[in-house]
């Protein structure tokens, strides 16, 4: 079972990511670049955080156009597993793949953060390790989380299920005082219709390792794992 | 030649903190009666065609496939002479 990291020049947060399927989760994992046209024999596809193309235009705005994003897009229409975090949320929504978009934060400022998450439909095969109503600890650390979609969008996502995380305190509560960067229904997660894509701001890879001091992440990757794991078994 | 004056703003309605921050300093250093202020980006383009009408088409198509994102944001242009 192979996980690919989609490389973009400016990308900066690829090696955490191939850090925690090699050395945490144990599992086969490669590079792919944003030229590549075939992304190869893999099962999951992590869009890693960054400065894409130095976030020129707007972030996303020119790596969703490469041509490794139409082989990505293939992938997920065939129902294949892709997580994209902070900037990899931004060239999703970029690339159509996930609604909205991700406007500059409300206070403007750049932020750099651990950050407590609720966790909300935990029947997906990116947060099945946990419960929902779980806080977790995830850092985030960005300019442009701030996200927005139509209210009607917003409606049916909520209706179908497709919040993963939202920003909360401590306890658990949701609210404007939680909220760090004016996100719509302090919304920090989200999934799209089909169930296979998934874009955050925080970042779980900078939380999947105890010897970093937080490893509340790695329940992103291990449910990924194991939804992988269940598809191979019924393959054979 | 031609050029392409591209203007991106924000929709209407989205809240720009940018646009917020530029209206405070401005107050901020005494200016008054403002009501509000929106930032958006100016991209200037030479085309090599001198066909206004192939001009118009294909700024037309940069702007709905990169310029913008039409989720959040609207654009406009005129051509001119280069």
């Amino acid at each position: 079972m192979n996980w690919g990291v989609l490389l973009f020049p400016g990308s900066n947060c690829a090696e955490d990511c191939f850090h925690v399927i090699d050395k945490v989760l144990g599992k086969p994992v490669t590079y792919l670049w944003h030229k590549d046209t075939d992304l190869g024999d893999v099962d999951a596809i992590i869009i890693p955080g960054g400065f894409s193309y130095g976030d020129h235009l707007r972030p996303g705005a020119i790596a969703h156009l490469s041509p490794a994003m139409t082989a990505v897009k293939d992938f997920a229409d065939r129902g294949g597993l892709v997580i994209g975090i902070c900037n990899g949320f931004q060239i999703l929504t970029e690339a159509r793949m996930l609604p909205g978009s991700l406007l500059q934060n409300k206070g403007i400022k750049f932020l750099c953060q651990d950050q407590t998450l609720k966790l909300d439909n935990t029947d997906t095969p990116f947060t099945s390790e946990y419960d929902p109503g779980d806080v977790v600890v995830f850092p985030i650390a960005h300019n442009e989380g701030n996200y927005y979609a139509k209210p009607k969008t917003i409606a049916e996502m909520e209706q179908n299920g497709q919040i993963l995380f939202r920003y909360c305190n401590a306890d658990g509560e949701v609210s404007d005082a939680t909220n760090p960067n004016g996100s719509i229904n302090n919304i920090a997660g989200i999934i799209n219709r089909a169930g296979n894509v998934v874009g955050m701001m925080p970042h779980p890879e900078r939380s999947s390792d105890a010897v970093l001091g937080l490893s509340d992440g790695k329940g992103v990757f291990v449910s990924m794992l194991k939804h992988l794991e269940a598809k191979h078994g019924s393959d054979q | 030649m031609l050029k392409a004056i591209v203007t991106v703003m924000l929709k209407k309605g989205i809240f720009d903190p940018q646009g917020r921050a530029v209206q405070n300093g401005l107050e901020s250093i005494g200016f008054e009666g403002i009501g509000s202020v929106r930032v958006g980006k100016q991209i200037e383009l030479t085309l090599e065609t001198k066909d206004r009408a192939e001009a118009d088409s294909s700024v037309h198509e940069m702007c709905d496939k990169m310029l913008s994102n039409p989720v959040v944001e609207s654009y406009s242009f005129e051509i001119v002479e280069a």
